[in-house]
């Protein structure tokens, strides 16, 4: 139900918001630079520029939808939250000698954690005695009305509704549900906000970072833990790259070379990282050297394909044009297929980093002392959603971080790509 | 220096369904020191094959050639090739470019600098010393290409149709380049070309090509290159020998061409 209001409301602030921007604009000076000017853009993908208004309004939309159905503080709209009050509801209760009596069950509903009082019980009119119970907002209680009402007597009724084992009445505030063996069950209102053992306000989030960032979780600063798989990251990478970059000249130079590898290579590369994890753990165990090993497989193959392809993506005029000037086959490696390569190489660099990070991730959901994988999966046993969305919204920070770094080191140390 | 002989030069070579190509047969050619020689023919004459059995790239299959007495085995830096496109490494500035033939010699770098200062002045770049090659347009780019070349002082120079992706203003005026620069540097030059005015205005010597087997068909002597140099070159277009022995050319070539279609719809 709150899934498809939750995607409901995005789907019409998505069209929502267009409408009232495109109004916006159409208000001020139209713009007269030459994408605007084209008159055919349906189908012309290099008219199509990402609106930067979109992407500012699809983040805000993102936190207030977060902030909404979580009750968050930050967010002014709120969808309606769970019932927390006093209610109370009426049962009617039949003896053995076929009289009926009504009483009133009063219910305290609290916020969790909380610690009340149970309030009181209200005074009998009949046989039939009033109940008195506390819960938690979003629990239930049970409540077994008929056991102080006399031998024999059985609940009947509840809101003037009959009822029967299974069977559910609306209630004030809640609805009751009766038990196999007749006592009452009581669900306050949910609302719609979601519970934050489920998913969490966006300032828990927040204050959760700060604590762990100063504190540390699971004896580790929130820095060791993410230190500890960025360093992974890089030995894996450092290693897959030194080894498959010769590796991949080699089968770009030799025909042998190719020949030799290519089975292996063709062969591994499919092969998701993560299905190695149980045989790197048989063979290196759950310790540091079996996740650079994993992290090296991961990279290895990615880079031996780019400089293979780096190699075979030489332009042959180049070569001849090397050797005609009197280069060696040395020289014509040095000078003309590494820096003719370089691009392919760091793409294939791009690909490897994503892929460890990845990887390293999920090595250290299987085992590890410390770890941004580690920190997540630790929490969610304890069910501390929070540190989770934590944990994911840094993990996912630190991988866009990777991805721009390495485009700032091509845009510079590359700058010749896709100049030919 | 620069001569170079070609001796009944053949090139046939297996096809993987068994049958044979005979791309070149029994080619032989004498070159003198300075000569510019431009080579013309319908696809697949084997002019290409011909340019790289020359360069050094290919081994012919009977025959050989020799430059100054000694056989081409591979390519050397003695034999300079100036590529269609694509040819210059774009990792490196133009002046790199350039000087990466002495370069790769070991020359020094004060050398190096006088040799690059002086081609960048003679084919007009020399503002655009450090700039990378991708930033240049396509003509600049070829004049890189032939100063690249000259920088390696070859005795001979071997184009493959260097002029092909120009437009044809910019085409015109590097016509005149080539024909200055092989006046300026007295290198023999052999051209590969597709366009019948432009083998006749640069060739001093022009070798007419006939596919199936590759050979030579036809060659000439025009007066024109000699003409051309520092002339206008549109003025030497209008000599009426000019147009009649264009006229012959593209009759020439147009058969080779009818023969062609005829023997494949057959």
């Amino acid at each position: 139900m709150t899934g498809l209001l939750i995607l409901f409301i995005y789907v019409a602030l998505f069209a929502g918001t267009y409408f009232a921007i495109r109004t916006v604009r159409a208000a001020m000076q139209p713009a007269a630079d030459f994408n605007s000017l084209k008159t055919v853009t349906f189908g012309d993908e290099s008219a199509v520029r990402a609106d930067r208004a979109a992407s500012v309004v699809s983040l805000v939309v993102v936190f207030l939808v977060w902030g909404a159905f979580t009750g968050s503080k930050l967010v002014p709209v709120h969808v309606p939250g769970p019932f927390v009050g006093y209610t109370s509801f009426t049962y009617t209760s039949t003896n053995d000698a076929g009289q009926t009596s009504d009483a009133t069950v009063n219910v305290l509903v609290h916020e969790t954690g909380a610690k009340v009082d149970t309030p009181d019980a209200p005074a009998a009119t009949g046989f039939a005695q009033g109940d008195a119970a506390t819960v938690a907002a979003w629990r239930s209680v049970l409540i077994r009305a008929h056991r102080n009402d006399g031998d024999g007597a059985k609940t009947t009724a509840v809101e003037g509704q009959a009822i029967a084992p299974g069977e559910t009445v609306k209630v004030p505030n809640g609805s009751v549900t009766m038990t196999a063996k007749g006592s009452l069950n009581f669900s306050p209102n949910p609302g719609l906000q979601m519970e934050p053992i489920w998913m969490p306000p966006p300032e828990d989030v927040v204050s959760r970072l700060v604590e762990i960032a100063s504190n540390g979780y699971q004896n580790a600063a929130l820095f060791e833990h993410v230190g500890w798989s960025l360093w992974r990251v890089f030995a894996g990478f450092v290693l897959g790259t030194l080894i498959g970059v010769p590796l991949g000249y080699a089968m770009g130079l030799s025909g042998w070379a190719r020949g030799w590898f290519d089975p292996i290579v063709e062969f591994m590369r499919p092969v998701p990282p993560l299905a190695l994890i149980p045989l790197v753990i048989i063979w290196f165990g759950i310790g540091e050297n079996g996740k650079v090993v994993l992290l090296f497989l991961a990279a290895l193959w990615v880079m031996i394909i780019a400089a293979r392809a780096g190699v075979s993506g030489v332009n042959i005029t180049k070569v001849q044009a090397a050797y005609s000037l009197g280069a060696s086959k040395w020289q014509v490696l040095r000078h003309v297929i590494v820096p003719n390569s370089l691009p392919e190489i760091f793409t294939g660099a791009r690909v490897a980093m994503g892929v460890c990070w990845g990887t390293v991730v999920a090595a250290e959901l299987v085992a590890a002392e410390k770890g941004a994988g580690k920190m997540i999966v630790a929490a969610s046993k304890f069910q501390a959603t929070d540190i989770v969305i934590m944990g994911i919204v840094i993990i996912g920070l630190i991988g866009f971080g990777i991805d721009i770094l390495m485009r700032r080191a091509e845009t510079i140390l590359v700058p010749w790509k896709g100049r030919s | 220096m620069g001569a170079l002989s070609i001796n009944d030069v053949s090139m046939r070579f297996d096809l993987p369904d068994g049958s044979h190509v005979q791309a070149l047969q029994d080619v032989g050619l004498e070159l003198k020191q300075g000569e510019l020689l431009s080579v013309l023919g319908p696809s697949g004459c084997g002019k290409s094959t011909l340019l790289n059995i020359l360069a050094g790239f290919l081994a012919p299959t009977a025959g050989q050639v020799s430059l100054n007495g000694n056989t081409v085995t591979g390519p050397s830096a003695e034999r300079g090739m100036v590529f269609q496109k694509g040819a210059l490494f774009e990792w490196m500035s133009v002046r790199h470019n350039v000087e990466f033939g002495p370069r790769m010699k070991g020359m020094p770098e004060v050398e190096r600098n006088t040799i690059v200062e002086n081609l960048l002045d003679t084919v007009g770049l020399r503002a655009f010393k450090d700039k990378a090659v991708y930033e240049l347009s396509g003509g600049m780019q070829q004049r890189v290409a032939l100063a690249r070349c000259l920088a390696n002082d070859p005795d001979v120079i071997l184009m493959d149709e260097p002029l092909g992706a120009l437009d044809a203003l910019t085409r015109e005026k590097m016509q005149g380049l080539v024909l200055d620069l092989w006046k300026k540097t007295g290198k023999t030059i052999i051209l590969i070309t597709h366009s019948v005015d432009e083998a006749l205005l640069l060739g001093e010597r022009l070798l007419v090509m006939a596919p199936r087997p590759g050979r030579i068909f036809k060659e000439y002597r025009l007066p024109f290159a000699d003409r051309a140099v520092g002339a206008d070159l549109r003025a030497v277009k209008e000599d009426p020998l000019f147009g009649e022995t264009k006229k012959e050319i593209l009759e020439m070539i147009w058969e080779m061409e009818e023969e062609i279609m005829g023997a494949s719809e057959s």
